[in-house]
């Protein structure tokens, strides 16, 4: 322990304090707050009341007003500390307010009402996790229901999106043709391609393939990705063509050459490609959004904006189930950091 | 089984042609070493053999049969690689197994010669390894492991032993030869170290920008190189070549006069040398006397290595240079002159274009 403090309060300056290790400090906490912030106040918000959510100013964790029964009353009664007119200190509950007064009463002496200025009381909070905004949607919603499509979406097309590329790498890599270079930069030079600019006519063509309202409709179009056979073709130029040269000594056929001799070594690029992909395919929302149009196909991206309707969006609901389908991406990110790491390192994409 | 033949080999790549009409036939149970320097088509022709490369132009035949057409695979030969191209993520008996494995050979039989050959090269008790964890010596006998369990036809030997340090390199060449007298195979082995192909070869085919410069035994290729590049690329250190001019020419005797102005007489065996004709002649380093009295061709030396054994000494003869190698240890000092001697010599004699003078010998 004393280590790790020793570690984390080391310093360029020695004892003193150069100006970097300044820096330094408001640079990482910056950082710290800027990317850890909103997932802090995501997950804790998304445990709090739909009043609590609309909160000004807004807190990091759930807080709701003490309640309290008092005899006399059929409602529990909010509580609040309130500073009485010869200046004690009181906890009292809230009856009614009329105007900026407010007629609070003792809950041990439920009989006498006492009047306060409402500046002169502050309510007394306690954490409250309301968990209703994970049970309904599993309860209520089809939340089960999407989080399978999405799983399936995600798995099917990573593991297509792996054996298409992987091949179409193999072919760029190992294989001397007329045109190699022309196919691999038109390969490329579809990356330039936004979604939005193909959306129109990969539409028509999947409505024509009777792919519209199917799962294979969101797959299909995705698996193949200039990215993917980017990441596997510069891999695969790593390894040494003698070992093909041997293989084909051995009577390897060509599939034994890629599936025997190729992808095994080319592991680690797949591993990149392969979370790359999972967390692609968790988190489309636009192209399933358009192919599906019935509700018991959505994936949970399209399922999540189920509930901004267009007069009311149920915002704790929104929260509570976007933590659920960050969890899986976050584990990925914990498990596989080597592998992202190196796959960011070695392709500059995130 | 494993007679090779070839008839008029070319290859070229795109517009460079890199083999100019091969012509070379090699017979069963023959150690045939392709020997040149960088670049000479010695590994474009093992490769093409092979099968991983095709022919520009002409017939390959392999036992009678012709094999242009032929995939690597069918051709029943086994290549050892320069960098041994084992599969990383096999183990040692997996690599073993996987050409065996291809050809749809039953297990037991798999299993049988796997052991056979583990047990011949040594290698038994890291067969569940990776190739990883081998050194680099072991890679090696893998990777002949590799070609041992096929059973070839031939033996294909792409620079097998560079990767390794000196000493290893001396122990496997003992190794392969003893291999070869073991299996009896057909071996092309191709290399650029002249004592490999020295020490291995039962033949040599010596290789230069795609042709083939001599086809012979070690010792005529050392005893009778048809031509200067030979000359200087079979021995170590390489051969002394002398420029002089014939100056007279008199039944059968010829004498020629080096730029020093030094006469020596030729051995020209009924080779038709004119008047006046610029020849090379060759002397090997270690066929040249030092006269302890300082007479004979006056050399100026220039660097003195003492290996104990021998003595290689650096001179310069009139403006060429000249590499003696004179048996056990000598007192001299650079800067000084000495007399060499050449009537003990076998000297060899090549005309202004390179080409041995006489074939005789």
């Amino acid at each position: 322990m004393s280590r790790v403090a020793e570690f984390l309060l080391r310093r360029k300056g020695g004892k003193g304090w150069h100006w970097t290790d300044i820096v330094t400090w408001i640079w990482l906490l910056g950082g710290l707050f800027v990317m850890f912030g909103p997932a802090v106040w995501l997950v804790g918000s998304s445990f709090k009341s739909p009043a609590a959510l609309a909160e000004f100013p807004p807190s990091i964790l759930p807080y709701v007003t003490q309640k309290v029964t008092v005899e006399g009353y059929d409602k529990p009664l909010d509580l609040y500390e309130a500073t009485l007119p010869d200046g004690r200190k009181a906890t009292l509950a809230e009856v009614r307010r009329i105007g900026i007064v407010s007629q609070m009463v003792d809950p041990q002496k439920p009989g006498e009402i006492i009047k306060v200025n409402i500046g002169q009381r502050t309510p007394v909070r306690q954490m409250s996790f309301a968990m209703q905004n994970y049970s309904e949607p599993f309860t209520h919603f089809d939340f089960v229901r999407y989080l399978w499509n999405s799983v399936f979406v995600t798995v099917t097309a990573t593991l297509i999106t792996l054996v298409v590329n992987s091949m179409a790498a193999f072919a760029l890599s190992k294989y001397e043709f007329r045109g190699r270079t022309f196919a691999m930069l038109l390969i490329l030079a579809t990356l330039m391609v936004p979604l939005s600019v193909i959306m129109v006519p990969l539409y028509s063509i999947v409505s024509a393939l009777g792919l519209f309202n199917n799962l294979w409709g969101v797959i299909l179009p995705t698996v193949a990705t200039p990215t993917g056979v980017f990441i596997l073709r510069q891999y695969m130029l790593t390894i040494p063509d003698e070992l093909i040269d041997a293989a084909r000594m051995d009577k390897a056929s060509e599939w034994q050459i890629y599936w025997r001799i190729i992808l095994p070594l080319t592991a680690p690029a797949l591993a990149v490609l392969a979370i790359f992909s999972v967390v692609w395919r968790w988190n489309d929302f636009l192209w399933p959004l358009i192919v599906l149009s019935r509700k018991e196909l959505y994936t949970l991206q399209v399922g999540l904006s189920i509930y901004s309707g267009e007069l009311n969006v149920q915002w704790h609901f929104i929260l509570a189930m976007t933590v659920v389908t960050m969890i899986p991406v976050v584990l990925v990110f914990i498990f596989l950091q080597r592998f992202i790491t190196t796959g960011i390192a070695g392709t500059g994409l995130k | 089984m494993g007679h090779i033949k070839l008839t008029n080999v070319t290859k070229s790549f795109g517009a460079i042609d890199v083999l100019h009409g091969i012509n070379l036939e090699i017979k069963d149970g023959e150690f045939v070493v392709f020997v040149g320097p960088s670049g000479c088509g010695k590994s474009t022709l093992l490769r093409m053999i092979a099968g991983l490369e095709k022919p520009t132009g002409g017939e390959l035949a392999i036992d009678g049969k012709v094999v242009n057409a032929i995939p690597a695979a069918d051709r029943g030969l086994a290549m050892v690689f320069q960098s041994y191209a084992l599969y990383p993520h096999m183990s040692v008996r997996q690599n073993l197994a996987f050409g065996l494995e291809n050809t749809k050979m039953p297990k037991a039989e798999i299993t049988q010669r796997i052991a056979e050959a583990a047990r011949m090269l040594e290698i038994e008790a890291y067969l569940d390894r990776r190739p990883g964890q081998l050194s680099g010596g072991q890679r090696q006998r893998v990777a002949i492991g590799r070609a041992i369990v096929r059973r070839p036809v031939a033996f294909l030997l792409d620079e097998p032993l560079s990767n390794l340090d000196a000493e290893l390199r001396g122990s496997t060449r003992a190794e392969l030869a003893a291999l070869h007298a073991r299996l009896s195979a057909t071996m092309i082995y191709v290399t650029h170290d002249q004592v490999e192909a020295m020490t291995l070869a039962d033949r040599i085919v010596v290789l230069r920008a795609g042709r083939i410069e001599q086809i012979g035994t070690p010792l005529e290729l050392y005893n009778s190189p048809a031509n200067r590049f030979v000359a200087g690329f079979i021995g170590s250190p390489h051969m002394n070549f002398l420029e002089g001019t014939v100056e007279s020419v008199q039944s059968g005797k010829a004498v020629a006069a080096l730029a020093g102005g030094h006469r020596i007489e030729l051995p020209v065996n009924g080779a038709k040398v004119g008047h006046g004709a610029r020849v090379t002649i060759g002397v090997r380093p270690q066929h040249i006397a030092v006269n302890s009295d300082g007479s004979g061709i006056v050399a100026k030396i220039k660097l003195v290595e003492a290996l104990g054994s021998e003595t290689v000494i650096h001179a310069d003869v009139a403006g060429q240079k000249v590499l003696v190698v004179a048996p056990g240890q000598h007192r001299l000092a650079p800067g000084t002159e000495m007399g060499l001697s050449l009537s003990a010599a076998p000297l060899h004699l090549f005309n202004d274009k390179g080409l041995r003078l006489d074939h005789t010998v």
